[in-house]
């Protein structure tokens, strides 16, 4: 028994490390900008569509260099059109306008790249990689794009990490987040900043959308995998990038194993059908962590003097 | 010893100056044809009875506002336009009535904010923390310490702001402004809410800013007891109209200032 329970949490949590990817991309928008960005969803979509269709006609290591250039204007054109003129409005006219923006990349993703299945192929041996053969009956299963998947988001989560600690520009992200008027009186440039992030999230989305689009083909309902990214931020704090991580691995790992454990208990005891514990399980997770503890797990607290 | 004589500084060299400036937000008027000048190392005060246009003035000066019309010259440049990041790059701190501080970062972090625009060396090798970025990290950590020092807030300085009680965030503020190093200060009301106690503190680094650094510094504040004994000049201003600029004694005696404060019987 113990056997399947291990290998369904290392399944699980290397899945969390691919939400925490996605939730990556919603944090670094939020933490500078204070605007939930809806589109990420849809820049995920684009950014897969963009190296799927790319690669088809050039080394996969040319497409995603392309890739990235379009992201950055992409940044560039969203900034300069629609966050340029909304500066000091409000939080939700910012996030109408993201509503806005992501339906539009869905649709001219398509229109530009089309709108079949396409295929990513990073290289990666399909087949799964078995280990302690010895130690449990069958062994342990994993699956080697999962790995890597973890491994990028690693390496992504600790570059991201020191360039928001120690550099001028994080320090500048951050007071951009707090205080719009103190920052530009610092001389921090509010434009420039924002390109930053939407580009460094464009990037994200990027390494995103091609594990996503490697693991189900790239297609709409990547798009729809930012959906799963909503709980994760719950849990880890909006303003987190540690926390993005550790909300997806309990994410990650808590739908599987409920699946796993939770559904043959609802089975027998309360003869239900018992199935898709995975697609309601996190957002319940997210729902109870909320009336507890609404910052998140790693958000900034919220402190107010009275 | 204490900021030149008022003499010195009628003769002295003009760092800002403001021309008929006129800034209206729809049908209100903020301000009127204001014009005034700001003279290097003086300590410039800007009063007037609530909603004079005093904050309004000090955000046409760092760019926040656009003024319809009038231009303002500083270090001897004219523009009609100020972006406040222009303002900032030129050497015009400030810090704001109701204290805008960079909530979730140390007070540390805040201060360093301040540096933004003297450091040099891109973000690669700072990330790596290596050569002539370290070199440069370290010499800006020196001259925040300094600040740290200079302000007494060394116990406070990985504390985040919000966490702290309101005199001492001004403090930070403050802080933060001197860490850009500014030739041109701007106060809007340092010394707003706070006790005696703390009064006399930020009384004792405004002029210590303005006797060590040579700092300039504009400041708006309410308390006419802290007005009298640290500006040289005062500009009164009332509904938007300049209706005095004198030295802090003439001003007290001033009948047009009297009548604007305490009303006129009609």
């Amino acid at each position: 028994m113990l056997g399947p329970i291990i290998e369904t949490l290392i399944g699980g949590l290397l899945t969390g490390v691919l939400y925490a990817l996605v939730a990556l991309g919603f944090v670094l928008i939020f933490k500078a900008s204070g605007v939930f960005n809806f589109a990420q969803g849809a820049m995920v979509l684009f950014a897969a569509l963009s190296v799927a269709r790319l690669s088809e006609v050039m080394p996969l290591v040319f497409a995603v260099a392309i890739a990235v250039v379009i992201m950055v204007v992409l940044a560039y054109v969203i900034e300069r059109l629609v966050l340029r003129p909304l500066v000091n409005q409000e939080g939700i006219i910012l996030f109408m306008a993201t509503l806005g923006v992501a339906y539009f990349i869905d649709g001219f993703g398509q229109t530009v790249w089309g709108s079949d299945i396409y295929k990513i192929n990073l290289g990666i041996p399909k087949d799964p990689m078995f280990f302690f053969e010895g130690v449990f009956p069958g062994g342990i299963l994993i699956d080697r794009e999962e790995v890597a998947a973890a491994a990028v988001c690693a390496i992504l989560v600790a570059g991201l990490a020191i360039f928001f600690q120690v550099t001028r520009t994080g320090r500048a992200l951050r007071a951009v987040a707090d205080d719009h008027q103190a920052a530009q009186s610092v001389g921090i440039p509010l434009n420039y900043i924002w390109l930053i992030v939407w580009a460094v999230a464009g990037i994200v989305a990027i390494a995103a959308g091609m594990v996503w689009g490697s693991k189900l083909g790239v297609q709409f309902s990547i798009s729809l995998v930012a959906l799963k990214a909503l709980p994760v931020l719950i849990l880890g704090g909006f303003t987190s990038i540690p926390g993005a991580i550790v909300g997806g691995l309990i994410i990650g790992a808590g739908e599987k194993l409920a699946e796993v454990l939770l559904g043959p208990i609802l089975i027998k005891t309360f003869d239900l059908a018992g199935g898709g514990i995975e697609n309601w399980f996190a957002y319940m997770l997210a729902l109870v962590f909320l009336l507890f503890r609404p910052q998140g797990l790693f958000g900034e607290r919220i402190i107010e003097r009275i | 010893m204490r900021a030149p004589a008022a003499s010195d500084i009628a003769a002295g060299e003009v760092l800002l100056s403001v021309e008929d400036v006129t800034l209206s937000f729809g049908g209100v008027v903020a301000l009127r044809d204001v014009s005034f000048d700001i003279k290097k190392g003086e300590i410039r005060a800007i009063i007037g009875p609530n909603g004079a246009g005093k904050t309004s003035m000090l955000n046409v000066i760092n760019g926040f506002y656009q003024p319809q019309k009038g231009s303002i010259s500083f270090k001897g440049e004219t523009r009609t336009k100020m972006r406040p990041y222009d303002a900032a790059d030129g050497g015009i701190a400030r810090t704001f009535q109701n204290v805008a501080l960079f909530k979730g970062m140390s007070a540390l972090d805040n201060i360093l904010a301040g540096r933004t625009l003297k450091m040099k060396r891109g973000w690669f090798w700072q990330m790596l923390r290596i050569g002539p970025a370290l070199t440069e990290e370290i010499e800006h950590r020196k001259r925040v310490e300094e600040i740290i020092d200079f302000l007494e807030i060394q116990a406070i300085r990985k504390v985040p702001v919000a966490r702290l009680p309101y005199g001492l965030q001004k403090r930070v503020e403050l802080g933060r402004a001197l860490a850009m190093e500014p030739d041109l200060l701007l106060l809007d009301e340092p010394m707003a809410g706070m006790n005696l106690e703390e009064k006399e503190d930020m009384s004792r680094f405004i002029i210590d800013v303005n006797d060590h650094y040579g700092t300039t510094i504009a400041l708006i504040e309410h308390d006419m007891g802290v007005v009298m004994d640290l500006s040289d000049r005062v500009v009164v201003l009332d509904h938007g109209v300049k209706i005095a600029d004198a030295t802090p004694d003439e001003v007290k005696k001033d009948q047009a200032v009297i009548d604007a404060y305490l009303g006129v019987a009609h």
